[in-house]
């Protein structure tokens, strides 16, 4: 437990020591959603059509830059090696750094979305709806994000790889969470897609940081 | 106060048998028989290239050997087994050392991530290894000679029974040298290993370290 919260504090230190950077995902997601209903069209309907979608776009290609920043440069800096070498269990280890990834790009996401939510005219009965699947949805992009990082953390250049590798996996996360915030806003219930959503975490929260820790050992021999 | 004498006779801390070690199609070595016995320093030799990082690596479980095994006290393990890992603190080429934490939150993070944490508080370390004044500055900011300090001070606050050290004595400067010597010294005197590999003659006043090389392989 002590070595749980040690590594997630020292990650959270880690994004703090690089706000630039670690602010990236967010300015990149506010600016795709800025951005599309000046390319589409601004008008209501339009907007209200394709705004669950672009927003689950946004927040998956946003968790996508800032994956990399979880095992890359402890490989790097021989961090790595520590934490394999160390008595501690390395699935506690990588579920650690999960969750400090999903403090500093989850949370923000969450913190930014009722903003965001305005500016594609989303209606406001819907939000809940929103922040719910964002709850839900978001530390699965972490945790299965972490095992794609975990088999290209050795690669010079992985980023590409990591992409191909990750983003089949998101696609259950966009298809629930783009249908339960479109039914929201369209006055349905919602409570399906939430559920598979709730689903889909609890199973990446368990399984993905073995998954990982057996990838680093790959990865780091 | 030497280790008793029985100890090292029975019964190797740490044993390879018959370890073989193949990158693609290059042999690195084979059939390699390394004991290291408590209360002993092994200084590994060999040519650059030779694989003695690789050796240290497999030790330490990050590397799989391609052939043989290891003992840990007279049993077999898997290699990176965790009664091995809980007795092994390992200092690599790369330090694993955090350029945008402070030596003092580095040593933090080493300990939690330790086995069990000796008496040496984290300044007392830092201090012993002649950075004290430097506990609170970003590593990013200290020398080469300064970071590999940060790395070794991981050996004096986290209790293990074998170090496992590459190229220690890298970008030290004399003193630094001395130091580390005296920490080996303190170390083997209190029952435990090492295991070194380096270009510089490892002095331990009484205790000499023992060399193993490691023959080219055909």
């Amino acid at each position: 437990m002590n070595a749980f919260l040690a590594v997630a504090r020292r990650d959270l230190l880690l994004a703090v020591r690089h706000r630039a950077e670690a602010a990236n995902p967010l300015l990149f997601f506010l600016v795709v959603v800025a951005l599309v209903p000046l390319g589409l069209s601004p008008r209501r309907e339009t907007l209200e059509l394709i705004a669950p979608g672009v927003f689950w776009i946004g927040a998956l290609l946003a968790t996508l830059l800032s994956l990399e920043r979880m095992f890359r440069s402890d490989f790097d800096d021989g961090s790595l090696e520590l934490m394999l070498v160390s008595p501690q269990p390395l699935p506690l280890i990588v579920l650690a750094k999960i969750v400090a990834h999903w403090l500093a790009t989850g949370l923000p996401l969450l913190v930014a979305a009722p903003l965001i939510a305005l500016l594609l005219g989303l209606p406001a009965r819907s939000l809940a709806v929103l922040l719910a699947a964002l709850v839900l949805g978001t530390p699965t992009l972490s945790a299965v994000g972490a095992i794609g990082v975990a088999l290209t953390a050795g690669l010079r250049r992985g980023g590409m790889l990591l992409s191909l590798l990750v983003l089949p996996l998101y696609i259950p996360v966009l298809v629930f969470a783009a249908s339960a915030v479109s039914a929201a806003a369209g006055g349905l219930p919602a409570a399906g897609q939430l559920y598979l959503l709730g689903a889909l975490a609890a199973l990446s929260l368990t399984l993905a940081p073995l998954a990982a820790a057996a990838a680093l050992r790959i990865s780091v021999s | 106060m030497p280790p008793p004498e029985h100890e090292s006779d029975s019964q190797p801390l740490l044993e390879t048998v018959a370890l073989s070690c193949a990158r693609g199609e290059r042999v690195l070595f084979e059939n390699l028989d390394v004991s290291i016995a408590a209360g002993e320093v092994v200084q590994v030799l060999g040519e650059n290239g030779s694989g003695k990082t690789t050796l240290l690596r497999i030790l330490c479980g990050l590397q799989p050997p391609s052939g043989g095994h290891i003992r840990w006290r007279g049993r077999e393990v898997a290699p990176g087994a965790p009664e091995l890992r809980s007795e092994i603190q390992y200092v690599g080429h790369a330090g694993g050392v955090k350029l945008d934490l402070t030596p003092r939150e580095n040593l933090d993070v080493a300990i939690a991530l330790g086995a069990r944490p000796t008496a040496t508080t984290v300044d007392a370390a830092l201090a012993r290894l002649d950075i004290g004044m430097l506990g609170g500055s970003p590593v990013r900011t200290l020398s080469a000679g300064q970071r590999q300090r940060v790395a070794l001070a991981r050996l004096l606050t986290c209790a293990s029974l074998l170090w496992v050290l590459d190229e220690p004595f890298t970008a030290l400067d004399a003193d630094g040298v001395a130091t580390i010597d005296a920490m080996l010294r303190e170390h083997i005197e209190a029952g435990g290993s090492a295991i070194v590999t380096s270009h510089h003659p490892v002095a331990l006043g009484q205790v000499t370290p023992r060399p193993v090389s490691i023959p080219r392989a055909a």
